[in-house]
């Protein structure tokens, strides 16, 4: 059985593309067959962080208007052979997206892959619906800000109640927290939200605490998801959440600003 | 519906006659779903004129409601007219949706062949002279984002909600008690005919005795509301005393008067 898994947020650039990026790597890595799919119709830019921009042929909406086949617009990571990238079109406009075309795609898609990544716009627009719809997972990507933590509730009443699940009465989507862009010294000077705060708010299942990490941009330019960069503490946090997402038992890191080391990894958070 | 006593000859197997007969009767336009400004727009006609609209029956029309909004909002119109005093009693020119909540609540499906899709304020004043017509037109907010609704028909007396209610989602208990056992974040809606009664914070509104009940009351673990109400009696977070904030409490309707009370 495949599963689907929707990263979605209330607030953009939250850091979806980087996690739909990383987690789409880290499970392939781990053997599993992953397609990750952008939902972002007319701002693409996964396939720049997968770093495959240049082999970009087809696109999901040649595939949804079966212009292309699958095969035609699969892009296959030069990394992993697990991992393959279905890109968005940077011209079509959103409403292309069909939820009959959409459901199609995944459909066949899940004949062959274990995981399928979707890495969805931001907000409550069409694409944002479409990417949700037919979701097994969902990971609130969120922000240690007010903000973003009230537009990730406002996003989880959506998600419980407009997705496939919700409308069959079916068990619901699951749903994550993750925490982006974590910042420790802004949280203990009083500027960002800790994680206790955020989830007094969302109470969800924590998949994992992403620091604010120089190493994502550097990343993101080369085309190289940041969970291979694995001195980085980004790219570790990333290997955690993974590493959570498969059902491990990991405790929570880079949560304090001087504690580094062993001591940090005693803090479970 | 009795035998009427001063007519003996009447035929004591009818027992009643069936007539048609026509009644002129105010009509509220629903024009858009911002509840807040309505209600303010209709405290002002009720404080004019109270005396008119006590147990005046009215009719609530949604043809001029644009698609796909409304479903979630009108059911505390009824609410706030209930609370006005005036006796709600049907709707026309609703989409199923709304015919089906109209119904939850027990009110009146109008079929009615005049009801026409677009009707705008100044169409619907001429197109019915005679009616009073309380034609409402609140400003538009320009949240596109639909609102959520969970509206539910109770036949057991209560509804049990186990997740947390999230901002923009409606829950609304139709006919019966309303139990959360999560929390009720800023921005959701809870509203039921009977008490509510939430086992964690409540963050966002409550709405009980939403058919007029004055004895309906609400019970929380942790008070951080923005509004609360029982039969259309309301409280803004503003003017809900510090001390009664994050401790639990029951809301209850003392002589027409909203009590917040700590338990
Ligand atoms: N942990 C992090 N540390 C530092 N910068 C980050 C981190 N995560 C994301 N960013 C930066 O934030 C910006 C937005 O990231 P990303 O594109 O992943 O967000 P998004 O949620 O997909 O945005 P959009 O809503 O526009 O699709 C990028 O410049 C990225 O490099
Ligand atoms: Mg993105």
């Amino acid at each position: 059985m495949s599963r689907i898994i929707v990263i979605t947020s209330g607030k953009g650039g939250v850091g979806k593309t980087t996690t739909s990026a990383a987690l789409a790597m880290g499970l392939a890595q781990r053997g599993k067959r992953t397609v990750v799919i952008d939902f972002d119709v007319g701002l693409r830019n996964l396939d720049l962080i997968m770093g495959c921009e240049r082999r970009v042929v087809y696109d999901f909406i040649n595939v949804i208007n079966q212009e292309a086949n699958l095969n035609q617009a699969l892009i296959r990571d030069k990394r992993c052979d697990h991992l393959y990238v279905l890109p968005a079109s940077q011209t079509r406009d959103k409403g292309a997206l069909s939820k009959e075309g959409v459901g199609r795609v995944l459909e066949e898609l899940s004949q062959t892959y274990d995981f399928i990544v979707c890495d969805s716009p931001a907000g409550i627009e069409h694409g944002a619906t479409m990417a949700m719809y037919y979701a097994d997972d969902a990971i609130v990507v969120t922000n240690p800000e007010v903000s973003s933590v009230r537009d990730s509730d406002r996003m989880l009443g959506i998600l419980s109640s407009k997705s496939r699940r919700a409308e069959t009465n079916a068990e619901p989507i699951r749903e994550f927290l993750l925490l982006t862009r974590y910042d420790p010294h802004r949280v203990e000077s009083g500027e960002m939200l800790s994680v206790d705060d955020v989830q007094e708010i969302l109470a969800l299942n924590l998949l994992g605490i992403i620091p604010e990490s120089k190493a994502v941009l550097t990343a993101s330019n080369a085309g190289i998801p940041v969970i291979l960069d694995r001195d980085s503490d980004a790219g570790q946090a990333y290997g955690d959440m993974v590493a959570r997402y498969l059902g491990e038992e990991v405790p929570h890191r880079f949560l304090h600003a001087e504690k580094k080391g062993l001591l940090s990894r005693l803090f479970r958070g | 519906m009795a035998v009427n006593p001063k007519y003996p000859e009447a035929d004591a197997a009818a027992g009643f006659d069936l007539k048609a007969a026509n009644f002129m009767l105010p009509v509220i336009y629903l024009l858009n779903a911002n509840i807040e400004a309505l209600a303010a727009k209709l405290g002002e006609k009720v404080e004019t004129a109270p005396e008119f609209f006590h147990n005046t029956p009215v009719v609530i029309d949604l043809s001029g409601l644009p698609e796909g909004v409304g479903e979630a909002e009108f059911p505390l119109l009824v609410g706030l007219l209930r609370g006005y005093g005036m006796i709600p009693f049907g709707v026309r020119g609703g989409n199923p949706a709304q015919n089906a909540i109209a119904e939850a609540l027990d009110l009146a499906i109008l079929r009615d062949s005049y009801a026409r899709k677009t009707k705008t304020a100044d169409a619907a004043t001429a197109a019915d002279p005679a009616a009073v017509a309380a034609v409402l037109s609140a400003t538009t907010q320009s949240d596109a984002s639909p609102g959520v609704a969970t509206v539910r028909r109770i036949n057991s007396g209560f509804m049990l909600v186990t997740r947390p209610v999230r901002s923009g989602q409606r829950v609304y208990a139709a006919g019966g008690d309303l139990s959360i056992t999560a929390a009720v974040s800023s921005g959701a809606e809870l509203m039921a005919d009977g008490n509510i009664h939430i086992y964690g914070p409540l963050r966002g509104r409550a709405l009980a005795g939403m058919n007029g009940n004055l004895d309906a009351r609400i019970f929380c673990l942790d008070l951080q509301a923005e509004l609360v109400s029982i039969a259309g009696h309301y409280r803004v977070s503003e003017h809900i005393p510090k001390e009664l904030r994050g401790v639990p409490v029951q809301i209850f309707l003392d002589q027409k008067i909203l009590r917040i009370e700590k338990i």
